[in-house]
Order: C-alpha cells, then sequence, then structure tokens
C-alpha cells in the first residue's frame, strides 16, 4: 500500500517536472501533454483488460498523436524509462536503443534497453489495436494505409461505422479502395439482410464474403437464401481453380527444392558415376557459407545472401576437390567403398560442424524482399521465397546446361564418360577433367544448399534430409541425363504436393517411394535413358 | 518359569544389541572408507551426436553445471560427484546397450537423460532390470509410471491439457488443428486431446483437424494453406502444435510467408521454446504461443541467478535456458536432497527417501516428488516476442501433479501409480483393485493403437 503511494507520489512529482519544463510553451500543449501522458499512464498496467481500456481512451481523446502510439504499442516500441517517462524505441537491435519521446517526438539518444519496460500485449489486444488503427486510417491521407485499413474492415462493420462508411466510399478516390470499403458494406448488409449487399459481393474470393455468405444462405428469408447460395457455387467454382493453380505452384516449388538439391549429384553421379553420400553434407556447407556471410555482414542480410552464391559455391566445389584428391581417386570403379567412404564423410562432416561451429540450428535472415507473399487475388498468394528459389533452381539449370553444351569443359566431360580411354588418346587430361566435374557438381550443391538456407533449417543435419531425395530424383530422371533430373524433379514435386492434402504428408512419401520402385522396375534406366554404346557398360 | 524368562531376557537382548552396534560401527567404518575413496559417479545419457544432438548437448551441459555446483559447495554426503558422458548418438537401441554400460560396467548411482519417448522405452527394461536410477527431463505423453524412473517434465496434464483450456476460456477459440510429428508423443497427446476437446468441451468433429508430418518435415506449404483454409470458416481457430525439433522453423516460416498472423490463427506449441527459437527470425512469429512449466523470462532471483551460471559456464552471452534444463535442475536437486535424506546413495533408499521430497523450482515455487515419481509443476503460457523470449500470459495459480495415467482414455482412466508400501504398483487398477501387470498397461496401449 506504501508503496502504491509512493509511486502515485513520485507519478504526481513528474507530471509537474513535466508541466513545469514546458511552462514556457503555450497553456494548451501543456494541458494536452499532461492529458497525454495521462493516457499513456493509463496503458501501464498489469492487467490486460485494463490495457484495452485505456486503448480505448486513447482512441477517444481526439489526440493527433493516438495513431503513432497505437502503432508502436502494436509493433511493441512503446515504452517506458525508469522515470516514467514514455518512449518509443526507433531501433531494437543490440544493447543500447535509440528512443524518442512518445509526447514531442523529439529524439532522446541512446537509452540502454535495461532503463526500458515494455508495455506488454497479447494477442486480443493485438486484435483490438488493428481494428482500432483501421478506423483511423479510413480518414487517412496515405493511399496505402487506407488500403490496409479497408481489408482489415470486411467483416468488423457494425451499425455505427455503416452510416459513415457509405459516404467515405462516395468521397473516395482510390479504385481499390473503394471496391474494398463497398465489400464491407456489403457484408454489413447481408448479415443485416439487405438482399442488395448479396449482389455486390457476388464473385468476391475473400473468406469473410464467404463466412457471410454461408450465413445468409441459411437464413429464414427464402429470396436472400437463394441469391446467397447461387453467388456461392459460382464462388466455390472460381475456388476450386485458384486451389489447383496453388497445388501446382507448391508442387513446382517443392520440385525446384529437389531439382536443386539434386542437380549437383546429377553431374558427380549421373555424369562420373561416383556414389558420393557426402553430397548432402555439401548443400550444408553452401546453407552455413550463407550464415558465416551474413555473420559478416550484420544488417545487410540481402547483400550477404546474394554474396553467398558465388562464395558457397567456391567452398563446397574446393571441399568437393579435396574430397575427390584425398579419398575417391583412389576407389575409381569400386562403387561399394567409394559409397561407405563417402558415407563415412560425409559422418566427418557433419560432426565437424557439430563440434566447431554448434550442433544447434544457425538463424539465417530473409531480406525483406524475400519474406511474405505476392497476392495474386484473395484467395491466392504465392509465397516470395519459394518463387526466388524456384527462378535460382530454373537459372543454375540453364547455366549446367550451357556449360555442358556450349563450353570445352563441358565438351571434355561428355568425352571421358562416354570413352574414357579414347579420350585420353585424344590428349585430354582425364585426371584434371575428373576433378572439374566434381568440383562443378560440388558447387553446384552449394549453391543449392546457400537457397535452402531460405527454407528450412541450417543446422548439422540439414544434408541428411535431401541425400535420398536428391538420389531418387538422378536414379528416377535418368542417370547421366541433365533434363531427366529436370523433369523428374518438377513431376516428383506435383505428384507429392497433389497427393499431401487427401493422403496426409507420411502416406504421401510412401505412395511416390512405391511408385518409383515400380517405375524403375519397369524401366530400369529412368525417365530419359542414356543412349548408345557408353551406357551400356 | 517365567522369572527365568525375564532374567535372560535383558542379558541376550542385551548382547544382540552389542553384536549389532559393533557390527554397524564395523560396517560403517568400512563405508566411510569407501565413500572417501569413491566419488559418487552420476551418469549422463544424452546424444552428443545424431539428430538429437541439438536439443540433448545442452542438458548434458546442465547437468555438468549442476555437479560443478554441487561439488563446489563440498559435494554429497561428503562426496565428490564424478560425471560419467556417454553418448547414445541418437540412435535408439544404442541408447540401451549405453544405458547397460553405465550401470553395469561404470557402476554409476543416478542417470540423467533420454529426450525422446522411443528412447526411453529402449532405456526403460534395461534400468528396471539392472536396477538403476532415470531421471527423464522431458515433457511426455504419459502412460507410463516406472519404479526405477523419475519425470520430472510435464505429463499431458502438465501441459497439454491446461493449455486447450486457456484456448478454450481466455481466447474464445472454437475450432482446433491438431498438427504434429508422426511418432508416440503427438499421437498419444492429440488423442488425449480429441478425447478432452469432444468430451469435455463439446467441440464438434469437424472442428478438430489433424494431421501427422515425418520427422524433420520441411516442406509445409501444403498443410499450412490447409490450416488457412480450415480457420476461414468464421470461427476462432488455433493450432496446436507437437511438431518435434528441426521441423518448426521451415512451418513457421512458411505460416509467416503465407501471411497467417499470430491474432488469427494462434499456434501454440507443446515442443518449441527458447532453444528451437534460437534458429528462427522471431519478428513474423510475435503472439504465437507455447505452453511450458518454465520460461527463461521468468521473473524470479533464483531464474536469474540459474541464468547466470548458465551464461557463466558456456562463455555464452546469449546462451538461452529452457523447460527441460530446469527439470534436470529440479531432478537432480531432489535426488541430491534424496541422497542426504537417505543417507546413501543406494538405489532401494533412495526410491523410497525422495518421495515427498520437494525443492525449489526456478518460477519462484517447489516441486515436490509424488508417489507415481511424477512431479509438481505450475503451468505457463507464453507469447513469443521479437526477442525470441516469452512473454507469460497466464499461468495456473497454483502447481498441478503429474497424473501418470490420462483420465480421459479409456483403459487408462481406471489405472493409478502408487511407488509407496504396500501399493509399490505403477499401474494399479482402482476398479478391480488389483496391481495391473502388464494386463492393464496392454489394454492401455490397445486403446490407443485403435
Amino acid at each position: 500500500m506504501r508503496r502504491f503511494f509512493s509511486l502515485g507520489l513520485l507519478c504526481l512529482l513528474l507530471l509537474s517536472v513535466t508541466v513545469t519544463a514546458q511552462a514556457q510553451t503555450s497553456a494548451t500543449v501543456e494541458a494536452d501533454d499532461a492529458a497525454a501522458l495521462e493516457l499513456l499512464n493509463a496503458l501501464d498496467v498489469r492487467s490486460y483488460s485494463a490495457k484495452g481500456e485505456a486503448i480505448n481512451a486513447i482512441l477517444q481523446s481526439d489526440d493527433e498523436r493516438a495513431r503513432d502510439w497505437l502503432q508502436s504499442l502494436l509493433d511493441g516500441r512503446l515504452q517506458r524509462t525508469d522515470d516514467g517517462r514514455f518512449v518509443v524505441v526507433l531501433d531494437n537491435q543490440g544493447r543500447d536503443w535509440p528512443v524518442a519521446d512518445a509526447l514531442t517526438n523529439e529524439p532522446l539518444g541512446e537509452m540502454s534497453r535495461r532503463d526500458l519496460d515494455r508495455i506488454g500485449i497479447n494477442n486480443n489486444l493485438r486484435n483490438q489495436l488493428r481494428s482500432a488503427i483501421a478506423v483511423v486510417d479510413l480518414y487517412s491521407p496515405n493511399v496505402e494505409r487506407r488500403r490496409i485499413s479497408a481489408s482489415r474492415l470486411l467483416g468488423e462493420v457494425d451499425e455505427e461505422l455503416a452510416e459513415p462508411l457509405s459516404q467515405l466510399i462516395a468521397e473516395e478516390e482510390d479504385a481499390e479502395v473503394a471496391r474494398r470499403l463497398t465489400q464491407a458494406l456489403a457484408i454489413y448488409q447481408v448479415e443485416s439482410g439487405e438482399l442488395e449487399g448479396v449482389e455486390t459481393l457476388r464473385g468476391s474470393l475473400h473468406p469473410r464474403v464467404r463466412v457471410a455468405l454461408s450465413r445468409a444462405a441459411n437464413s429464414d428469408d427464402s429470396i436472400i437464401a437463394d441469391a446467397a447460395n447461387e453467388a456461392l457455387s459460382s464462388i466455390e467454382q472460381n475456388l476450386k481453380i485458384n486451389r489447383g493453380l496453388e497445388t501446382l505452384y507448391f508442387g513446382l516449388s517443392l520440385g525446384s527444392v529437389l531439382v536443386l538439391a539434386a542437380i549437383g549429384l546429377a553431374i558427380t553421379f549421373g555424369v562420373m558415376g561416383v556414389i558420393n553420400m557426402a553430397h548432402g553434407e555439401l548443400i550444408m556447407l553452401g546453407a552455413y557459407t550463407t550464415w558465416m556471410m551474413q555473420q559478416l555482414l550484420p544488417g545487410q542480410p540481402g547483400l550477404a545472401l546474394i554474396l553467398s552464391i558465388p562464395a558457397g559455391f567456391m567452398v563446397a566445389a574446393l571441399v568437393g576437390i579435396a574430397i575427390e584428391r584425398g579419398v575417391i581417386q583412389f576407389l575409381k570403379g569400386r562403387p561399394l567403398e567409394t559409397l561407405l567412404a563417402t558415407f563415412g564423410i560425409s559422418l566427418i562432416l557433419q560432426q565437424l560442424v557439430r563440434t566447431v561451429i554448434s550442433p544447434l540450428n544457425r538463424t539465417v535472415i530473409t531480406p525483406e524482399w524475400m519474406s511474405g507473399s505476392l497476392v495474386i487475388n484473395d484467395a491466392l498468394s504465392l509465397t516470395l521465397n519459394r518463387m526466388f528459389v524456384l527462378g535460382f533452381a530454373l537459372v543454375v539449370f540453364a547455366a549446367l546446361m550451357l556449360i555442358m553444351r556450349r563450353t570445352r569443359l563441358g565438351l571434355e566431360v561428355r568425352a571421358v564418360t562416354q570413352n574414357r580411354a579414347m579420350a585420353r588418346s585424344m590428349g585430354i587430361r582425364a585426371t584434371r577433367v575428373d576433378i572439374m566435374t566434381f568440383a562443378l557438381g560440388s558447387g553446384v550443391a552449394g549453391l543449392a544448399g546457400v537457397a535452402l538456407s531460405q527454407l528450412t533449417n541450417v543446422g548439422p543435419n540439414l544434408g541428411q534430409n535431401y541425400i535420398i531425395d536428391s538420389f531418387m530424383v538422378v536414379v528416377f530422371g535418368g542417370v547421366g541425363n541433365l533434363w531427366g533430373t529436370l523433369v523428374a524433379g518438377l513431376s516428383l514435386g506435383i505428384i507429392n504436393q497433389v497427393l499431401e492434402p487427401w493422403a496426409g504428408a507420411v502416406l504421401a512419401k510412401i505412395i511416390v517411394l512405391v511408385f518409383i520402385i515400380l517405375f524403375i522396375q519397369k524401366r530400369p534406366r529412368g525417365l530419359f535413358p542414356q543412349k548408345g554404346r557408353a551406357a551400356e557398360g | 518359569m517365567t522369572t527365568l524368562q525375564r532374567k535372560t531376557h535383558p542379558r541376550t537382548v542385551g548382547r544382540f544389541a552389542t553384536a549389532l552396534m559393533a557390527a554397524a560401527v564395523m560396517g560403517a567404518s568400512t563405508q566411510a572408507i569407501a565413500q572417501d575413496d569413491d566419488p559418487i559417479k552420476v551418469g549422463i545419457l544424452h546424444s552428443l551426436s545424431g539428430t538429437m544432438a541439438i536439443s540433448e548437448t545442452v542438458l548434458k551441459d546442465t547437468v555438468e553445471m549442476l555437479i560443478e555446483q554441487q561439488n563446489d559447495a563440498g559435494g554429497l554426503l561428503g562426496r565428490q560427484l564424478e560425471a560419467v558422458v556417454v553418448d547414445p548418438a541418437s540412435n535408439w537401441p544404442l541408447f540401451a546397450e549405453r544405458a547397460r554400460e553405465l550401470l553395469a560396467q561404470e557402476e554409476v548411482d543416478v542417470i540423467f537423460g533420454n529426450w525422446t519417448s522411443v528412447s526411453r522405452k529402449a532405456v526403460l527394461p534395461v534400468v528396471e532390470e539392472l536396477n538403476g536410477l532415470l531421471f527423464y527431463p522431458v515433457q511426455y505423453e504419459g502412460e507410463e509410471s516406472s519404479e526405477n524412473v523419475f519425470y520430472t517434465g510435464a505429463a499431458p496434464n502438465q501441459q497439454a491439457i491446461p493449455a486447450v483450456e486457456y484456448l478454450i476460456n481466455e481466447v474464445g477459440i472454437e475450432r482446433f488443428a491438431l498438427v504434429g510429428t508422426d511418432y508416440v508423443y503427438p499421437r498419444t497427446t492429440n488423442r488425449i486431446l480429441e478425447a478432452f476437446l469432444k468430451d469435455e468441451h463439446g467441440i464438434a468433429d469437424e472442428d478438430i483437424m489433424i494431421n501427422y508430418t515425418p520427422f524433420g518435415h520441411s516442406d509445409w506449404q501444403n498443410i499450412v494453406s490447409e490450416i488457412r483454409r480450415f480457420g476461414e470458416e468464421g470461427k476462432p481457430t488455433a493450432v496446436i502444435s507437437t511438431i518435434n525439433g528441426d521441423a518448426n522453423v521451415p512451418f513457421y516460416t512458411e505460416l509467416s510467408n503465407q501471411g497467417i498472423d499470430a491474432a488469427d490463427i494462434p499456434v501454440i506449441a507443446f515442443s518449441v521454446g527458447e532453444q528451437e527459437l534460437t534458429g528462427i527470425d522471431t519478428g513474423p512469429l510475435v503472439g504465437h504461443l507455447a505452453a511450458w512449466n518454465y520460461f527463461m523470462s521468468v521473473d524470479t532471483d533464483d531464474n536469474y541467478d540459474f541464468i547466470d551460471a548458465w551464461i557463466d559456464y558456456t562463455g555464452d552471452e546469449e546462451a538461452v535456458t529452457n523447460d527441460p534444463m530446469e527439470a534436470h535442475y529440479i531432478g537432480f536437486n531432489m535426488w541430491a536432497e534424496a541422497v542426504r535424506k537417505a543417507g546413501t546413495t543406494d538405489v532401494d533408499a533412495v526410491k523410497d527417501a525422495i518421495i515427498g521430497v520437494a525443492v525449489p523450482n526456478l518460477s519462484g515455487g517447489y516441486a515436490a516428488m509424488m508417489p507415481n515419481h511424477h512431479i509438481t509443476k505450475p503451468v505457463l503460457i507464453g507469447e513469443v516476442q521479437d526477442n525470441g523470449q516469452f512473454d507469460i500470459v497466464w499461468q495456473t495459480p497454483s502447481t498441478v501433479a503429474g497424473d501418470a495415467w490420462s483420465d480421459y482414455l479409456p483403459g487408462s482412466r481406471d489405472l493409478i501409480a502408487d511407488w509407496r508400501k504396500p501399493m509399490e504398483c505403477g499401474n494399479f487398477n482402482v476398479v478391480n483393485g488389483s496391481c495391473g501387470g502388464s494386463t492393464a498397461a496392454e489394454e492401455a496401449e490397445a486403446a490407443l493403437a485403435e
């Protein structure tokens, strides 16, 4: 009790300090700030429901700074200092954070995070804040804000908001915002039983629209119910098409990951005939290179990621050369020994990463321009990181095709694989070609690692998860054929994603494996078998 | 006759007593010599390589730190403690072999170890056969109580059930997606939760979605999109995640990329702690939930001491603590207390002494060992923050005692475990009043397998 009292006293004291400090400014500002501080002080309580009421009070205060406060509260940046002031944290990296005064917006320099107390919120408050900000933003001069606000209002319009909304729609200049607001109003109309709303909502794919229409379809008013049913069936039709497109995208994306992981193997195993069980660990090294790059270039994840592409290639290629020179060259023509030796190498590399770096996963940051998704319509949006990986896989594939078809190295590789003795007698240095080919295959595995670091864990086990899939793709596609790897990877990805919704992830994987086993029985040399005499051997 | 007897009796007693005393003194002195020479051996059975190394390595370090602290404080019974570390390499049969090695060759006095349920099931027969002590620190699916195992992690009623009640009562969730990795813990937990949701809260079949994925699953596009559609039907929806280990990072990444926000569809996880979040950029995950019995953000002096000691021990400023570490902290202190109480490290004596022992936990309360070899724990719900920590938004008013046999499964609800004399039974059937032995456990398992 006494503590509470002294806290109150302290507050009063501080209040008077703020008031006197600003005595020279006009009297209205002074009164405003005192009121504002009171509003913010109300937020600094333990109970979430009391915070909710404080948020409402801020919203109704008509203070121009209200939106900024609510936004920084939502972002967790509204904090209280030890001496009872409220500040907005501008950047929360590191130990000392630059802050600005929440009342005056004046920068206050850096403060230690130990001296700051965040005003915590939970999910209910987050929802309340977003709705509150949406209502404020309806009147914002910024089009982007109005757009976000309008989509937020779908299904949230009540009687109070309906009246000003129709007026706002009439005055709105941006077509997108007007469309959204009309939909929001129409949902309200449908919910209150007006037929007009159903007509407006026809064709919209937004989930809130569907919820409103399904409710209307069960209503007692048969005219509305019929209209809603009709609108719903056309929406369902449209949704099915979108769902199909989405599955196709998922399949292509999974396929591109498989292609990336397998394409390096298609060179070392497919072209050279070396069973390299450490292929997965070369992928892992590529991913760790990305992590290391980001450590070297803090604050620039995007640049680091782009630089990791050559770096990851180089690291994996060098390790590949070491493996080839150190082990594989001595085991030429002995596949079983190669398999065992490279499996050993894979375990060594894994444990090396565990001991040297950490057994724990490393955080690889996804740059801003790769996060989120590209919204096509209300029912279909494509995730950006996967789109980049899909594009990257195609570029890598194209580059490899060029190297194999158009360069001297490619020519030599093809010559050596088709007939080693003949190639050597023509003056090709087969050993050098072996090294270069293995380095190329390993380097591509490193590239796969750079891409995978954006999709999955960067940890010691990363490679293990992809080695089986990689062999599967190469064998299915036809050993020694790059096109086969591309087609096999993409089609396995699509088959997997089509099966997954009704079979479940576990069963889908099993079905794909069984399918491949049966397929290999029928066509042992895969989709695109290698032609010519060399392939017979 | 009677007088004679009366005369002889005290004498015999006296003689007996002297003999006994002499024996006791001799015994004690030989024991004392042995004690001075030998340190107390503490076995640590955690994977340091392979897939589970990510989670288990820190637990090995935790036990080593606790041993070091105990030794600095003068050891136990005047003896020093010595850690015996083995590496079962995330290989379940190897767990059994290593446990045998610890008990038969190294003759350790106690084992701290295991993470996955399947590894615990592998070790169980060995520990029972060789009469060892095993402290198991991870939340698990329940349906087990062994004479030789002490479960310091949460049983389902100490994590899953309170978490679901929080979602229903405090958040107002009406629709549940139960998503998990395909193995024994998620399957059993989800069965319990499904029964609980339907029977206790009248949730309809169509409002429960259940999905399993393989270990290390990395392509979550389809499942996340399914969850999104599941949540778009107009009822407040939440995801209950029993996804294990590595698979969580791609899952959460996909969630944020597909724009599923915690305010729309919160995900409450039972296997995601501070440790797992170190591999994720938590910015987009703010507001997703986890249910544990301990969070690093717990605001108590004991916890701050523990964190400081841990940071000193690891030499890593950014080192995090998590729930299973606290479980080892509690388990280790309980064992030490029981050894002190029994005056010996003898397994049978410690087993009897430990029941009822209460030691402080890190969240400002006490953990007590119950007769069913489970402990009392508070249940905390935390929301993910952008710094990778959890903000505690709710907690049970008092601690909850672990229940070995779930009350929500047929076949299991009639069983209780009590390792005190005279019952000494891990699966006592209260309906037919007998210690069920293998039949009751089999029935429960058969019911699970349905």
